[in-house]
């Protein structure tokens, strides 16, 4: 048992919780009445009471470091900062924004390949946050990651076989007709000719080694694959059968999805929810179809904007708008909404009162002082979401203040996450 | 009538390999005039960037051969010396690149740079004046502070703003023609909109002719007058900006277009893709290169189709393909008027 999480009250749950993961089973554990709000949060918003991965106000700094024979730590680079998702089995989560503005970093941190500076992370209802190499080899086995770049991410030197095979051997997974007979039932699966067991990487094309890093990822029989830019590299018209293999592939084998994107116009097609980030930040969390038809921070609709439309009439009619500048040093980010340095409906509120994530009916989460494209009615019913960053403000876009959650100070030198243990219920 | 800049005909690039010979560019011809931007679409190895840089002489070499002609302005530039070449690079035809980190030195300073290239047209002129004329370059294409600005190396810049010092650097000798070669590609959305903004901007305020070349309709769409599509070192279809959005002739520019997501619109529930991959440049298929991949396809496709006007009413749309024009609309199954091609072409 980790003693760094270790606490009397919670031992016999984590118990419970633990068993319940090795049986494959979701623990039902109850946890503080803080987390159980948190949990409700994200239970109403994947429309599922099954999580399977929760992350809670997770927080990401990376030291910058100056000098030449000591170190001296100048200041942090905000990669992600308190962010909180919740991904239900069989969804695919969306993430979506500007190079440089954590998505990758958070993706990352949700299935502990970075540790997070602050924060809680959940799999499958229990605490892995700062569970040990061992313990996390469930999580090792059943989350997987597939990569941008189809070139740097397969070794070279190794055959296809070994690509694919390699991590069954090491999660002890092996199918009827053992680790061979399995890779080439997988390769057949991901639309590769099973003969070409014996190939080199360099010997396929972009779109065929993309395919390859996805059977290495189906290899272990994964719960959950992070999809960091999976199409990127790839033409067009090879995107689209890249992505129509994962949609078959996710209604096949159940798997939930992190599909990470730096726009707007490839994670439609795949998503349930989408978030946007920007600066460290989720501005905004929707489901997806709500996303396109009401973008309500500024950002997303820039973001919508600056997609050109592949018709030349509707192109010259309409008028764009064209978010000027670029996003701000994340070492040193503005204070109030992020956004607010070239956001065209700033005022002087967003200078200097963080917004809290609001939710709107249907499940549509913003973080903006000046939502866009909202009934009155919405507005009114709109209240303070439970995944909002602690540091936000209790002040919704309708001027009403909400209750913000205290945090109690847990001694000295409690962190984020030792503190977020006793979130005052409000 | 503009003037006319540069005249390709029947041009044709091979490189000889290991494995073979690669017929990158297949005969290609097209016109640039003056004040006019020709988009060249196509999918990685299809010719579009060997096309470009044939014009630059960027692809010389000892394995490479060369066919047809390419005049600018009337002068021939496949077999132009490499002097004339040098005097033509950057004062006629400058080129921006899709990755601009790599294509600015990390050494020097990006003023320095671009006052490098407009002293080495321009022999008389002093480093202050050429270092006014680089910052008045900068401002043009929106750097802030640009006089600062020009003192700072290549990675203290952002991808945008180091994709526009390209683009100040190309147009400092104020070239009849500029090629863009995937400009936007590496850069965010955001930052896209506000270069092809600068693009835009540039095609008004001065009468140079723009070569762009792209894999993104949604940029074609928006910046183009004309569009050449590429495939397999073969223009398959040709014509003005609307003939190819709204009477596409060519199974592969269909293929292309049902492809792009619009945001506009309901997506479908799969995405229509083109099924296999583009063929190998070394051992290309008899017959039309698209052959294999094409769901139209039937026996007269083993033939060669030439590249020639079949709509009847517009005589410079042109394109590769054995089928009638009736045909071609009726299987076209592009709803409406473009964009949603139904799952007809499934993987």
């Amino acid at each position: 048992m980790n003693d760094e999480v270790g606490r009397e009250h919670r031992e016999s749950e984590r118990d419970h919780a633990q068993q319940a993961f090795k049986s494959g089973r979701r623990g039902q554990d109850g946890g503080t009445q803080g987390e159980e709000e948190l949990r409700a949060a994200g239970r109403s918003l994947a429309g599922t009471d099954k999580p399977l991965l929760e992350a809670e106000h997770l927080q990401l700094y990376f030291p910058v470091k100056k000098g030449i024979v000591v170190d001296r730590t100048i200041g942090q680079v905000h990669a992600v900062d308190d962010c909180s998702v919740s991904l239900s089995e069989g969804e695919t989560l969306g993430v979506v924004g500007e190079s440089g503005c954590g998505k990758s970093t958070f993706a990352r941190c949700m299935v502990r390949l970075l540790e997070p500076t602050a924060g809680i992370l959940r799999y499958r209802g229990r605490d892995i946050t700062h569970l040990g190499r061992r313990k996390l080899e469930l999580l090792r086995r059943e989350a997987q990651l597939v990569f941008q770049d189809p070139v740097s991410s397969l070794n070279p030197r190794k055959r296809v076989g070994q690509i694919v095979g390699t991590p069954m051997r090491l999660h002890g997974v092996d199918g009827r007709n053992g680790v061979e007979g399995r890779v080439k039932e997988l390769l057949g699966r991901v639309g590769l000719n099973p003969e070409h067991i014996n190939r080199f990487p360099h010997e396929f094309s972009g779109g065929q080694r993309q395919r390859i890093g996805v059977a290495r990822a189906l290899a272990v029989d994964p719960k959950l694959i992070v999809l960091d830019e999976p199409v990127s590299a790839l033409d067009v018209s090879i995107q689209a059968q890249v992505i129509n293999l994962l949609d078959d592939l996710q209604d096949d084998f159940g798997l939930s999805y992190v599909f990470i994107a730096h726009d707007l116009s490839v994670v439609r097609h795949v998503s349930d929810r989408i978030a946007v980030m920007y600066l460290g930040k989720i501005v905004e969390l929707s489901p997806a179809r709500e996303l396109y038809s009401k973008p309500i921070h500024p950002y997303t609709e820039a973001l919508l904007a600056a997609i050109p439309i592949p018709d030349p009439e509707e192109n010259r009619a309409r008028e764009r708008v064209v978010v000027g500048g670029e996003p701000p040093n994340p070492v040193d980010p503005p204070p109030g909404c992020r956004f607010h340095t070239r956001c065209q409906y700033a005022t002087d509120v967003c200078k200097e009162v963080e917004p809290p994530l609001a939710e709107y009916p249907g499940g549509h989460l913003a973080a903006c002082h000046h939502p866009r494209s909202l009934e009155q009615d919405d507005l009114e019913k709109v209240s303070r979401s439970p995944l909002s960053p602690l540091s936000s403000a209790g002040l919704l876009p309708n001027g009403k203040e909400s209750p913000v959650p205290q945090i109690e100070a847990n001694g000295a030198g409690g962190g984020l996450r030792r503190r977020l243990k006793r979130i005052v219920p409000v | 009538m503009a003037e006319r800049l540069l005249e390709v005909d029947n041009l044709q690039v091979s490189f000889a390999t290991e494995d073979g010979v690669v017929r990158a560019v297949d005969g290609v011809s097209f016109t640039l005039d003056r004040g006019e931007v020709l988009a060249i679409v196509g999918e990685s190895g299809s010719g579009k960037s060997v096309t470009s840089m044939t014009l630059m002489g960027l692809t010389r070499g000892v394995n490479s051969h060369f066919g047809g002609s390419a005049k600018l302005k009337g002068k021939e530039l496949l077999s132009a010396s490499e002097e004339d070449l040098e005097k033509i690079r950057g004062a006629e035809i400058a080129m921006i690149f899709q990755d601009p980190i790599s294509s600015l030195s990390p050494v020097h300073r990006i003023g320095d740079q671009i006052v490098e290239q407009i002293r080495a047209h321009d022999k008389k002129i002093s480093k202050g004046a050429a270092f006014d004329r680089a910052v008045e370059g900068m401002e043009r294409v929106g750097i802030p502070h640009a006089r600062g600005r020009a003192r700072a190396y290549p990675h203290e810049f952002s991808g945008g703003m180091r994709q526009r010092a390209m683009i100040a650097m190309a147009l400092s000798l104020s070239p009849s023609v500029l090629i863009a070669d995937e400009p936007t590609t590496a850069l965010d959305v955001t930052i896209q909109a506000q270069i092809l903004d600068e693009v835009k901007n540039l095609r008004e305020h001065s009468d140079s002719g723009i070569i762009f070349v792209t894999h993104d309709l949604g940029v074609v769409a928006d910046i183009a007058d004309r569009v050449i599509v590429m495939y397999a070192g073969r223009v398959v279809e040709k014509g003005t900006l609307d003939e190819i959005f709204y009477d596409p002739q060519h199974p592969y520019t269909w293929g292309l277009l049902g492809s792009v997501t619009r945001m506009d619109r309901e997506p479908p529930k799969r995405l229509p893709s083109i099924p296999g991959l583009p063929p190998s440049l070394i051992k290309a298929p008899k017959g039309c290169h698209f052959r294999p991949r094409c769901p139209h396809e039937f026996d007269r496709c083993a033939e060669v189709p030439p590249l020639e006007a079949r709509v009847s009413d517009a005589p410079d749309h042109l394109d590769r393909c054995w089928l009638s024009v009736e045909d071609k609309r009726s299987r076209r199954e592009v709803e409406g008027r473009i964009g949603l091609v139904k799952d007809t072409v499934a993987v």
